[in-house]
């Protein structure tokens, strides 16, 4: 198991799987070896090519290292599985393809509330200090997925993967059963999280969207239905619905159903099909523009709501596209 | 002029690195704690809606995304000027408190444990969490998961998710407590304390009772007298979820006590082109590089800080403990409050009392009858678009600062995570320990290894907000060079465990 640009979330949803770790550990042994404890590059790369049974990588590629060590992995692994939202779509920090890097350079380095730097100073892959050269990775213009930079052999969705949905992949590798072909998404279902929501669904129309702040939604009935944009509809299923399990909407983390492949166009075409912009006759453009407007208004952030995690990984790409 | 890298990461995982030069004498001539690593939420998060900001943050790391989601709500109450109903603020500070309970343990069982309980001298094939089940058997590993595994389960109740939790609301928390789950914790929580004296007791009895351990605390390898900070609440005592932020000097002495949104007031960041993570210090004092002592603003906010700060804990148990510590290391009382401990290797022992304090309050707060009212969340009303929330992040303050247009859309961001507090003196144990450990080109090889890398694990080496590496993961290569660049030696020790 191998992390790039993550949180760390994933390995911790590995350790999650409980005792069942210590079965992983028994039989993965070898494989843990060099990614996940036994992480010098130096020993990676003197091993035979395809050695690695499996690796696990975990967080999108961010810096030059990052891709150095994906496509490495890529060579020494016979299955690589892109493990989580990161490697598969780019995650969260996907959304850093809206901004310029030289944005990110100085709203971190150059402007905010606590920054003292007069000289202006930002990190520099090369700096030379009185005693010799220091030495950063280069950060790169945009996020890239895993497979953008290297060929991918499954996917594994989630921010985290859910622990048993890891248990289930592993226990499958264990017990040496038929894998899906190459470039399937595992570890979840292939319907969307609606499948696994217990919420009434009366396939209500909308007449407002509601921001999750605005109102207490009601425990039973589907989120979507009562005006919040709910991702669940265009999400794949697997996590179990946990989030409108406490009553807020689900956020996509679990990336599109099967056969989607663009999950802010899934849920911009599905909000088109609910929303009731009222009784159109009569009506000129202009006021039908309006009401759209102002529906579509009270959802002032497209990009973070839609492509929350998907941005480096869908059609748009961001603004690198 | 020779230069060690050692290279936790070896260029592999990108996290951290370390590069020791070495003069003509072959003594330490500067060291660098390099951080690698720069994903940039703080200019992706402007545009985004701030009331998703607590499932946005929990993202900047995995292993303590509730102190995110927490110090984001807390950000959001102030931005959205509302004031959560009791239950809400009860309800998130049990969920933070079965955190503590499970982050404290990860840490002392599988990072400080193969140090501790195995020993700082132990081969490193036994100087792992394996040998630490070795040493205290498979009965204890087992009651380690179990401890995670109930913890996790009430935050993934009444979270939403195990990890990267979903229900903070701006006002609030998605999700009441009912009678039944409210037992549940309760039973949980009585574990935790179980569990939590049985750990002090294993520390007690292989560390604090072990010569060779005893020695290394007490030498100036680890000693470092810097200000400390921390969350106090209305009596001085130690606070996770809210309160005052509280800075002492290396004497012991408050220099002020303030409350989080005025942070900026009172803390700046210094930038260095040679790696991506800022250097926060106190702006009164000012940044004089990498020294200790009164006249420079660098300060740690650990485990041990959090207590030197506080005049005592809120919770019976942790209280016996805390001044169990405080005597132990001979300090005493002045103006009501504990001498400092500027031993760092103490931040093992007081993150143990944490975890007492951690299990006692969440008992307190599961048996509160407020906590199982359905009123958990204030709807607000006119959006103030400034707020600032913090809390203590296990491995120190934790700020989140936003700014919003009158739609709740974010124009600015600013967040010190809990690590990046501890930069600067992580870097200063650092060159201690080289320093120390490498004197005329003699390279005392399996000690320098070990007692390097326990230079910054006592800051819990997870460094997880700044590097995102694994708990108990941490591998080693040091390449001892020639001017040229040549490896005359490497020593390797895996981070196996």
């Amino acid at each position: 198991m191998y992390w790039a640009a993550a949180c760390g979330g994933c390995e911790i949803a590995l350790v999650n799987i409980n005792e069942k770790i210590l079965d992983v550990d028994a039989a993965f042994d070898f494989i843990f070896c060099p990614c996940l404890i036994d992480t010098k590059k130096k020993d990676i790369e003197e091993m035979p090519d395809k050695s690695i049974a499996i690796t696990l990588f975990n967080g999108a590629i961010r810096t030059d290292e990052n891709q150095e060590m994906a496509c490495l992995l890529r060579k020494k692994s016979q299955f690589l599985i892109a493990f989580g939202s990161c490697a598969y779509e780019g995650c969260i920090p996907g959304l850093a393809n809206l901004s310029e890097k030289a944005d990110v350079m100085k709203t971190v380095y150059l402007d905010n509330a606590t920054i003292d730097n007069p000289s202006g100073i930002v990190p520099q892959t090369v700096t030379e200090a009185p005693e010799g050269a220091l030495r950063l990775p280069v950060f790169f213009d945009a996020v890239k997925t895993l497979s953008q930079v290297t060929d991918v052999d499954y996917f594994i969705p989630g921010c985290p993967p859910e622990p048993r949905q890891i248990w289930n992949v592993v226990e499958a590798l264990i017990s040496g059963k038929p894998m899906p072909p190459k470039g399937s998404v595992i570890g979840a279902g292939k319907s969307s999280v609606c499948e696994e929501c217990d919420r009434i669904k009366e396939d209500k129309k909308i007449k407002a969207l509601r921001r999750t702040y605005e109102f207490i939604p009601d425990v039973k009935q589907c989120l979507l239905e009562q005006g919040l944009i709910c991702m669940g509809i265009a999400t794949r299923d697997g996590c179990g619905a946990l989030c409108p399990k406490v009553n807020v909407p689900c956020t996509g983390c679990y990336g599109p159903p099967e056969g989607v492949p663009d999950q802010g166009a899934k849920m911009v075409g599905a909000l088109g099909s609910i929303i009731d912009i009222g009784d159109l006759k009569g009506l000129s453009e202009e006021e039908i523009d309006k009401r759209t407007d102002a529906i579509i208004d009270a959802v002032p952030d497209f990009a973070g709501t839609f492509y929350k995690y998907t941005l480096p990984g869908s059609i748009l790409r961001g603004r690198f596209s | 002029m020779k230069k060690i890298s050692i290279d936790p990461i070896t260029r592999l995982e990108g996290h951290g690195k370390i590069e020791i030069f070495l003069n003509d004498e072959g003594d330490v001539a500067n060291t660098y704690f390099q951080v690698p690593e720069l994903r940039g939420f703080e200019q992706f998060s402007v545009g985004r809606m701030a009331e998703d900001m607590p499932v946005i943050t929990n993202r900047i790391c995995g292993v303590c995304p509730e102190a995110h989601h927490m110090a984001s709500v807390k950000a959001l109450d102030m931005l959205f000027d509302v004031e959560p109903p009791p239950a809400a603020k009860k309800i998130r500070e049990l969920v933070y408190m079965a955190f503590y309970v499970t982050d404290h343990t990860t840490h002392f069982y599988a990072l400080g444990g193969p140090d501790f309980i195995v020993g700082p001298d132990a081969p490193p094939s036994e100087r792992n969490i394996l040998g630490v089940i070795k040493k205290v058997g498979l009965d204890v590993a087992r009651q380690v998961i179990d401890c995670r595994a109930r913890n996790h389960h009430v935050i993934e109740k009444l979270g939403g998710r195990g990890i990267h939790l979903a229900a903070g609301l701006p006002g609030g928390w998605s999700k009441s407590v009912s009678e039944e789950e409210r037992k549940e914790i309760e039973e949980i929580a009585k574990k935790n304390i179980d569990f939590a004296l049985f750990s002090l007791k294993i520390f007690d009895d292989i560390v604090l009772k072990d010569p060779v351990y005893l020695d290394l605390v007490a030498s100036d390898i680890y000693l470092h007298k810097t200000y400390y900070m921390g969350t106090v609440d209305e009596k001085n005592r130690v606070n996770f979820y809210d309160g005052m932020i509280r800075i002492t000097d290396p004497e012991g002495k408050e220099l002020v006590k303030y409350h989080p949104k005025d942070y900026a007031t009172h803390i700046a960041e210094h930038v260095e082109s040679w790696t991506y993570l800022k250097y926060p210090y106190i702006k009164k004092i000012g940044w004089k590089g990498f020294v200790d002592g009164m006249d420079s603003g660098v300060y740690a906010a650990s485990p041990l800080s959090r207590l030197n700060v506080s005049d005592s804990m809120s919770t019976p148990k942790a209280q016996e403990h805390f001044e169990r510590m405080y005597e132990t290391f001979g300090s005493r009382k002045v103006d009501g409050r504990y001498q400092p401990i500027h031993h760092r290797l103490a931040t093992h022992w007081a993150r143990l009392i944490e975890l007492l304090y951690a299990s006692e309050h969440m008992l307190e707060l599961a048996t509160d009858p407020e906590i199982t009212s359905p009123n958990v969340r204030t709807i607000p009303g006119k959006i103030k678009g400034k707020g600032i929330g913090s809390v203590e992040a296990p491995r120190g303050t934790l700020t989140h600062d936003y700014e919003s247009d009158e739609r709740g859309i974010l124009t600015k961001v600013n967040l010190i995570a809990g690590t990046t507090n501890n930069y600067a003196p992580m870097t200063m144990s650092i060159k201690r320990a080289a320093e120390k450990l490498i004197t005329k080109g003699k390279v005392v090889e399996e000690s320098l290894l070990n007692k390097i890398e326990m230079a910054f694990r006592l800051y819990d080496p997870c460094l997880s907000c700044a590097t995102h590496s694994m708990p108990g993961k941490m591998p080693l290569t040091v390449h001892l060079r020639k001017p040229d660049g040549e490896i005359i030696r490497t020593f390797k020790r895996d981070g196996q465990s």
